[in-house]
């Protein structure tokens, strides 16, 4: 090794460097606002100490109380004649209180002392102003707390502007629990939103872990290198989405609405939920022989895609009849009212879902099958035509899906800002993205495949990095803003954010799985998803259980204050107790969450280890 | 009838791994491959199959070009060519006949084999081929719990489920004890004597080459140094392929 030389220079540079080290922390402690003097100062203490106290006695159970009241009269002040005031005695078989003395000046210190109470039982202490002993007005904040044979004695001050020549009263309220505790509301209501909170998360994660997984992929470098395809393939491929998004979705759309009034019909719902499975087990073992060692013949080959777009589309139906039969069987199970109703919301929710997201997944469906169609005539055109034809209509595919894809960014612009300048939006996206298109088919070589995996991958890292740098609570707050305040605010962001970190955290799985295997498969012959299904996701499967674990973890600590912006969940409550300085039930929701959280990790950590 | 011809391969750092390769193999030929490590024989063997993009060159199969077939093509001829590797390369927390069936990937349709459905011939295929290597009572077992000599019997069982017309094995005795490389290699003979399987066979030992190949190709530094029967590699031959410093053992 070199041994550094001393020179002036060099510590020069470890000055500066300190220096600018301490002007940095120095800096800091000016804008955080530190300040030990605040910290130490009585009036911040006392405070402290009293919340302290407070949160430490959490408002959990609570008994049945029988209360003790006793009226002392007083006189404030003295009588004028300097008489001493006429006090009757006290019946002393019973509780009761005496005050020395029995009058005094205003703003006066009287001692109260209690007799006969039962012992270990406290309440308010409090001056009664006017001679009316009922009088539901009191003042002042002492307490009493009486000993173990049932006495206790206090000095109270009076206040200074009740002066009356009639007699006036000390009022000792001594309260006793009796039976019994049970469970304050407090308790109650913390335990529906725990409830609710743990909830949220297991959605959220689940959510979550199903999109990441296929996101995972797509963002993996090994699996994502290898792929490639010539540009008509790629342009094609592009261009097929939006088309098959759109026949997707009219198609399914359509279907909904064939389906629509029999979904509406139990019986007949539960009929086709039944006839729709067996239907599509005999049509696709048709349309879809297991091994073909010839190739088919054309008329053949038509008839099976006939089939298995009429299976798809009794697929749709089959969807939407479950959607319906799920929430009539849900609305039946509300309705009577049992114990387990609360299945029949998640059944009739579930159902709402599905109704809702069929047409998505029938765009998406549409989408990918047109552009693997597209993307496959592209292929077949490469490989057949020639160069020069290939490349001249190259340019006219990469122009047409370049436009495409900057006029949908450029309609997603003008959706947001609604700047209502097409020329912004709509032709200079148009031109330029046609140029661009053309620019690369000039420079690419006609038949060359071109990396388009890597392409997808980066966008896709790009696109889960831009994403995972916004914290959770800031996304709930988004939805918040679109969806209204409540636990499924909560759950779009948790998943959202959940989506993003695992397809991170997995692809980093994916990418570090043994290439071996992956070989191996390949070179059977086995597609692009056959080696995923064969290689990759059974080496994958621990990491990707352990993550999610982890990420349920995380999805439960965070779902426990996401509802400080109001995305649901116990946090609003603990929030609004705060603020309340109510932090007796403040510090009930604490210690549930502290409980809640324990447990969890304490279960997440158990399940790894037995699964890894 | 398998043809090479002028067969390049650059990698992306700059290595050239095969310098303008050229041999024939005739169908049915157990043809060893030798060569010191780095000398490009995995390269080789992986340009056959396009594991490998070769940069440049030919590779014929039957008259049909392998360098020049789409992906879809590639598939199709892929599965004829069953391939055999140095650490066996199961999926290991697989099962064994779940690793064998993989081999039929490339025949089944796609749809049904990625729920896990094989035809029942396919499963009565893989059992008799784990049968044929004589391990049918491991098919339920997860394959890393497997013996290094039981796995590489799973992966020829898997090769063998593909009804290759080749067999591609790339040092698949390097990781083994003796006595397990000459079962294994025993193996691929009787693959290659029965069923005329032609196989491809890079090997690291001599004796195993004399013993089992019909005919050597000799690798140095990506070029072709020797290409003959195995009795014909003498002293002289010996030097030109493994280096002057060489020296013969047993
Ligand atoms: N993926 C790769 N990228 C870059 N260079 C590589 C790659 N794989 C192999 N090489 C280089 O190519 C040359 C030939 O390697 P190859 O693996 O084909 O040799 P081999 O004869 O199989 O050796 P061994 O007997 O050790 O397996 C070596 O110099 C190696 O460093
Ligand atoms: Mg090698």
């Amino acid at each position: 090794m070199k041994k550094t030389k001393a020179s002036p220079w060099k510590s020069i540079q470890l000055g500066l460097a300190i220096l600018v080290v301490m002007v940095t922390y120095a800096y800091g402690f000016e804008i955080t606002n530190i300040d030990l003097g605040e910290l130490q100062s009585e009036r911040r203490q006392e405070s402290l100490t009293r919340v302290l106290r407070t949160l430490a006695h959490p408002d959990i159970l609570e008994y049945e109380q029988s209360t003790v009241i006793f009226n002392a009269p007083i006189y404030m002040p003295c009588p004028a004649d300097g008489s001493s005031p006429d006090i009757p005695e006290p019946d002393t078989t019973q509780p009761y209180v005496v005050v020395t003395p029995a009058c005094v000046e205003p703003g006066g210190t009287v001692l109260v002392e209690g007799f006969g109470f039962a012992p270990f039982v406290g309440g308010p202490l409090r001056f009664v102003p006017g001679s009316d002993p009922t009088n539901s007005v009191s003042l002042g904040r002492a307490t009493l707390e009486t000993d173990a044979s049932g006495h206790f004695s206090v000095e109270m001050v009076l206040p200074d502007d009740r002066d009356s020549p009639d007699v006036q009263f000390i009022r000792a309220t001594a309260r006793e629990n009796v039976g019994a505790p049970y469970f304050s509301r407090t308790a109650h209501e913390t335990w529906d939103k725990i409830i609710e909170t743990v909830f949220m998360a297991l959605l959220a994660t689940t959510v979550g872990t199903i999109l990441a997984f296929p996101i995972s992929f797509i963002a993996a470098r090994n699996l994502m290198k290898p792929v490639r395809a010539p540009l008509a393939s790629i342009a094609l491929s592009l261009l097929g989405w939006p088309v098959g998004i759109w026949l997707g979705y009219q198609l399914v759309h359509w279907v909904g609405l064939q389906g629509a009034p029999f979904a509406r019909n139990l019986v007949f719902a539960a009929g086709s939920v039944i006839l729709v499975p067996v239907f599509l087990t005999f049509a696709l073992r048709w349309a879809l022989p297991q091994v073909e060692l010839q190739v088919p013949s054309r008329e053949l080959r038509l008839a099976r895609l006939g089939v298995v777009i009429l299976s798809l589309m009794v697929l749709f139906f089959g969807l939407f009849e479950l959607a319906g039969l799920m929430s009539l069987l849900g609305a039946r199970i509300i309705d009577s009212e049992r114990v387990y109703s609360f299945m029949g919301t998640l059944l009739y929710q579930c159902g709402e879902i599905l109704r809702l997201i069929t047409p998505l997944l029938g765009a998406l469906a549409g989408g990918g099958w047109v552009s693997s169609l597209f993307g496959r005539f592209g292929q077949r055109m490469a490989e057949r035509l020639a160069a020069g034809l290939m490349k001249s209509i190259n340019i006219v595919l990469a122009a047409a899906a370049g436009a495409t894809v900057f006029v949908l960014i450029g309609l997603l612009v003008e959706w947001l800002y609604q700047l209502g300048r097409p020329e912004l939006t709509l032709y200079w996206p148009a031109a330029s993205g046609a140029g661009l298109g053309m620019i690369i088919a000039l420079i690419a070589r006609p038949k060359d495949s071109l990396p388009s995996g890597m392409v997808i991958y980066y966008v896709t890292r790009t696109i889960l990095n831009a994403l995972r740098s916004v914290e959770a609570l800031v996304m709930a707050i988004v939805f918040v803003i679109s969806v209204g305040i409540g636990p499924f605010a909560g759950i779009l962001a948790l998943g959202l954010h959940t989506i993003v970190s695992l397809g991170k955290l997995y692809s980093e799985q994916v990418e570090s799985i043994m290439d071996g295997p992956l070989e191996a498969i390949q070179a059977t012959g086995a597609n692009r998803l056959q080696t995923i299904v064969y290689a990759v996701i059974p080496q994958i499967i621990p990491p990707f259980i352990s993550y999610t674990m982890y990420r349920w973890d995380i999805n439960v600590r965070m779902s426990t204050i996401i509802g400080f912006v109001g995305g649901g969940g116990i946090g609003f409550l603990l929030l609004q107790n705060i603020n309340l300085l109510n932090y007796r039930a403040a510090s009930t929701q604490m210690l549930a969450i502290a409980v809640v959280v324990a447990m969890m990790d304490y279960v997440s950590s158990v399940l790894r280890e037995r699964t890894v | 009838m398998l043809q090479i011809k002028n067969l390049s391969k650059t990698y992306d750092g700059g290595v050239q791994a095969l310098k303008d390769v050229s041999f024939d193999v005739p169908k049915g030929e157990f043809l060893a491959v030798i060569g010191l490590s780095g000398s490009g024989k995995s390269t080789l063997l992986r340009c056959i199959n396009r594991l490998i993009e070769p940069t440049s060159g030919q590779i014929l199969w039957n008259g049909e070009s392998i360098t020049a077939a789409s992906p879809e093509e590639m598939r199709r001829i892929r599965r004829r060519i069953g391939m055999v590797f140095q650490h066996f390369n199961l999926v290991h927390r697989s099962k064994v006949l779940t690793n064998v069936l993989a081999g039929r990937l490339g025949y089944v349709n796609p749809a049904w084999s990625l729920l896990n459905r094989f035809p029942r011939a396919d499963m009565e295929k893989a059992m008799a081929q784990l049968e044929r290597v004589g391990i049918a009572d491991k098919s339920g077992q997860r394959a890393d719990a497997l013996s290094g000599g039981q796995q590489q019997r799973v992966g020829i069982a898997r090769a063998l489920m593909q009804d290759p017309e080749i067999i591609l094995a790339d040092e698949p005795v390097a990781s083994l004890d003796p006595v397990l490389a000459h079962s294994i290699m025993k193996h691929l003979e009787d693959i290659n004597k029965q069923d005329g399987v032609t196989v491809l066979c890079s090997l690291h030992f001599l004796d195993l080459v004399h013993r089992y190949a019909d005919r050597v190709i000799a690798l140095n530094e990506g070029m072709v140094v020797f290409e003959g029967l195995p009795s014909e590699i003498d002293d002289q031959k010996f030097k030109d392929i493994y280096g002057r410093e060489a020296e013969r053992v047993g």
